[in-house]
């Protein structure tokens, strides 16, 4: 139940998507999120829209896999979409008691359901398409500038890449945890809000305490193989820029350019 | 005998209707009887961690049956929880569940979440902790400021102190010392013959279920390699070499004294039956 869980993670591949370098992938989630936040009408959704099925069919994620990453989020997009409907102001359509459902905001939850979605779904795929060390690399590289004004960037970086490495270890942990303490007659499913968040603590507790053990082995860990910082580090793995990813890149920039601009326009 | 827990055709398939679909336990049926010390053994991935997990309900069978005292603990999904009290199961590593402030507050929740209370609850409690060798005073203690064997310690009796009938043990001694191990082992023999429960031992140690168990299980790829005495077993020493396996340190001894031409039971697993034979082939005038 709980490995059905899919956040960060990644699918090995060898498509084009999994090819690209993580810089440009990174670039293009990022402006894909500014068009989706821009987009007002069909023609902006749609050219979203059609660009990560594009994306989609390139990287030969299943959309069963990608849909599935939805699960998490589901509560939120309803709870929005529900919100919208019932609280926007406009010209009635149905009216339930004191609840009344207007067309400003049928069309509202429409658009904030489709964009959480779309927004989620893209960018699983970039971490679906993007192992999760060469995604760090790519955003360390990205963020470089920033060093100038003191942001410990390289920190950032590897702070973020060993917690997107211990999120299935840590999946794994609970779903033990969970096991042995339902051996002990734990109960998680049954019982009032209270009770159930009090039930959680069986596995809470373990669940801290391992993760101190495995954060404390994983330090001595580095130390012992020298780690300092990124002071004076080199990659094993450079990244290599080439022209294909050059090509995606503007691209990309000119479809997200044209949606957001043809959701200026209400389009 | 009388049969306490039965498996029936038990199948267990991961990630059904997926790329990744496989099956764990395939087709595995046998009868545990009362007060058995049963040992099971196979490789790391031969299905043992998921076999158990089907004995008190944490995985339900994607085929096949499991009979606790001839009734199908699926019967009734809702009382799965009965099902658990009276078959207790301890995990690999068992010391990582612990939670609770004091040992003897951790003890408690499984009795606790059995529903008893009070003068019960506090004899279930301290007549757990002695059987495992723990003294009153660790029982006021937080359990994470005691050492590894202890935790082990603790977490075994959280168990105990739910008095299964059954009490499924995954590799209890892995990891700790060879003291540790053997007193841990005799914590669990004591309860075995004391309190008559039955025990079924899950080991990567051939030595440790030879000197323990009663009746071997041996699992290889999902299904039953053997299913015997040790001496039955042991008996199928080369087999138990074959599929990667080892034999007990005795076992293998006496299995290359007979391949060099003693004349000696290869199967012997304990020091005692090999002095014996030894002893009995000096006295024939053999080998010394």
């Amino acid at each position: 139940m709980l490995k059905d869980i899919t956040l960060g993670q990644y699918f090995p591949g060898d498509t084009p998507a999994h090819r690209l370098d993580p810089r440009t992938k990174l670039l293009l989630v990022v402006m894909y999120i500014v068009a989706l936040f821009c987009a007002k009408g069909v023609f902006s959704y749609g050219l979203t829209a059609l660009t990560l099925i594009l994306c989609v069919r390139v990287s030969r994620v299943g959309w069963k896999q990608l849909l599935r990453g939805l699960k998490p989020v589901l509560f939120i997009v309803v709870f929005t979409g529900l919100l919208n409907m019932f609280v926007t102001p406009g010209d009635p359509l149905v009216q339930l008691g004191f609840l009344q459902i207007t067309g400003q905001g049928l069309i509202n939850a429409v658009r904030m359901v489709l964009r959480i979605m779309l927004l989620v779904m893209g960018t699983f795929l970039l971490t679906y398409t993007t192992s999760p060390i060469s995604l760090t690399d790519g955003l360390e590289r990205l963020m470089n500038p920033l060093k100038k004004i003191r942001v410990p960037v390289h920190e950032l970086a590897m702070v973020m890449s060993i917690a997107l490495r211990f999120i299935p270890t840590l999946i794994e942990e609970t779903d033990k945890i969970m096991s042995a303490q339902r051996a002990r007659g734990a109960d998680f499913e049954s019982g009032n809000l209270l009770e159930r968040a009090k039930a959680m603590l069986p596995i809470l507790v373990p669940l801290f305490v391992s993760a101190f053990r495995r954060a404390d082995e994983l330090a001595v860990a580095m130390e012992c193989r020298c780690y300092h910082g990124g002071e004076g580090r080199t990659k094993l793995r450079a990244l290599q820029y080439r022209p294909s990813d050059a090509t995606v890149l503007f691209a990309g920039a000119a479809v997200m350019t044209a949606a957001v601009v043809l959701g200026r326009f209400g389009l | 005998m009388q049969p306490i827990l039965k498996i029936e055709n038990l199948t267990h398939t991961y990630s059904v209707g997926t790329p990744f679909e496989r099956s764990a336990v395939k087709d595995i049926s046998f009868t545990v009887n009362k007060g058995e010390f049963l040992g099971i053994i196979g490789h790391t991935g031969s299905g043992k961690s998921t076999l158990i997990q089907h004995f008190n309900g944490l995985l339900r069978p994607t085929s096949g049956r499991v009979l606790l005292d001839g009734k199908d603990i699926w019967a009734a999904p809702k009382k799965i929880r009965d099902v658990r009290f009276r078959v207790g199961l301890v995990f690999q590593y068992p010391e990582y569940q612990l939670f609770e402030e004091t040992v003897y507050k951790d003890i408690a929740f499984g009795p606790k979440n059995m529903g008893r209370s009070g003068d019960d609850l506090d004899r279930c409690v301290r007549w757990a902790a002695k059987l495992v060798g723990l003294s009153t005073s660790v029982l006021e203690k937080s359990p994470f400021e005691l050492s590894g064997g202890q935790k082990r310690r603790v977490a075994l009796a959280g168990v105990i102190a739910m008095e299964p009938e059954i009490l499924v043990l995954d590799e209890p001694t892995a990891g700790l010392d060879p003291a540790g191990r053997e007193n841990l082992m005799a914590n669990i023999r004591d309860y075995h013959v004391n309190h008559g429960g039955t025990v079924i031992l899950v080991s990567h140690s051939m030595d440790e279920i030879a000197r323990n168990a009663e009746r071997i299980i041996v699992l290889k790829s999902a299904g039953i390699l053997m299913d015997g005495t040790p001496a039955e077993v042991f008996a199928r020493g080369n087999e138990l070499l074959a599929a990667g396996l080892e034999v007990p340190q005795i076992t293998r001894v006496a299995m290359a004294l007979h391949r060099r031409g003693v004349e000696i039971d290869p199967a012997v697993y304990t020091v005692e039956a090999l002095h014996r034979q030894l002893l009995a082939l000096g006295k024939g005038g053999g080998v010394c």
